[in-house]
């Protein structure tokens, strides 16, 4: 099966990367960018036929590595 | 009393570690991150560089190094623990210390001779030092930012500006019972003056002083 995660660092969190981003964006001209955050995606195919035991074994993935429990948030998107 | 001193794929401050420690009187030995067990040594060090080329974060990898369990029953039995810079960033990922490291604020990579100030003197880093001293020490970083959202970690170092955004200014943390510390400027370039300063020696023979006291034990 095919899952997306998404990996979001909390909101509380500063992000240097975005914040550079919207600064070049406003050196380009293109005002009104209130604020811009970079998150972080990954793709991943999985042996499985059930979405809810993929989407538990992806959880544990994202509890263990692929996410900082004191930085980041995920969502987890199995694709039918 | 001896410190071993883990080496990680992508670390490159091993041998400086090394150099340093025994410039100091005291022994060293690296040990392979795939190594179990840590040769009876008393403490452990892990150094700056690039554990497993940072992939996914900084440490996020290293931290399940087969070496990271004797690295945890160490810091568990009380004895010293210290991460320099990427070691730094490693034991926040393992979780023996407090925050996180992210990206320095602006993106500036940052390299060279900074002023730091020492909080607290209670911890296997700071032994040495006297509560205050400012120290001069080579920073070499991209992700220098501490960040701790909870609020609880125990700074001992800090910054006297502020050059990468680090919350509190930190330089350098510590867990709650001081054996275990992470700094993100590299105490082991500035042992030797023709390196611009000798500052370093105060926080390494603060943490061999620390080494030589609980091996005894």
């Amino acid at each position: 099966m095919n899952v997306t995660v998404t990996i979001r660092r909390r909101a509380v969190i500063a992000d240097p990367h975005g914040a550079t981003v919207a600064r070049a964006l406003a050196d380009l001209g293109h005002s009104g960018v209130r604020s811009l955050r970079i998150d972080r995606t990954i793709h991943l195919e999985i042996d499985g036929e059930e979405p809810e035991t993929v989407r538990q074994q992806v959880a544990a993935m994202c509890d263990q590595l692929l996410a900082n429990p004191v930085l980041e948030d995920y969502e987890i998107t199995v694709h039918a | 009393m001896s410190v071993a001193v883990v080496v990680f794929p992508g670390s490159n401050c091993e041998h400086d570690v090394v150099h340093a420690i025994r410039a100091l009187g005291g022994e060293a030995e690296l040990v392979w991150h795939r190594d179990t067990d840590l040769a009876g040594a008393d403490a452990v060090v892990l150094p700056g560089g690039f554990a497993h080329g940072d992939a996914l974060r900084t440490g996020a990898i290293a931290r399940f190094s087969p070496v990271m369990a004797s690295v945890q029953s160490m810091a568990e039995s009380g004895r010293p623990v210290l991460g320099i810079c990427n070691g730094f960033q490693i034991l926040c990922e393992a979780g023996l210390l407090p925050g996180a490291l992210i990206a320095n604020r602006d993106l500036a990579f940052i390299c060279r001779m900074i002023e730091v100030e020492v909080t607290d003197t209670a911890t296997v880093l700071t032994a040495a030092a006297r509560l205050g001293q400012r120290l001069m020490i080579p920073l070499n970083s991209y992700e220098g930012n501490w960040v701790d959202p909870a609020g609880e970690g125990r700074v001992v170092v800090r910054y006297v500006g502020d050059p990468n955004g680090s919350q509190d200014r930190a330089a350098a943390v510590a867990n709650a019972a001081g054996n275990v510390a992470g700094v993100m400027p590299h105490p082991e370039r500035a042992t030797e003056s023709m390196l611009g300063s000798v500052d370093g020696r105060i926080l390494l023979e603060g943490f061999l002083a620390s080494v030589r006291a609980t091996s005894n034990v």
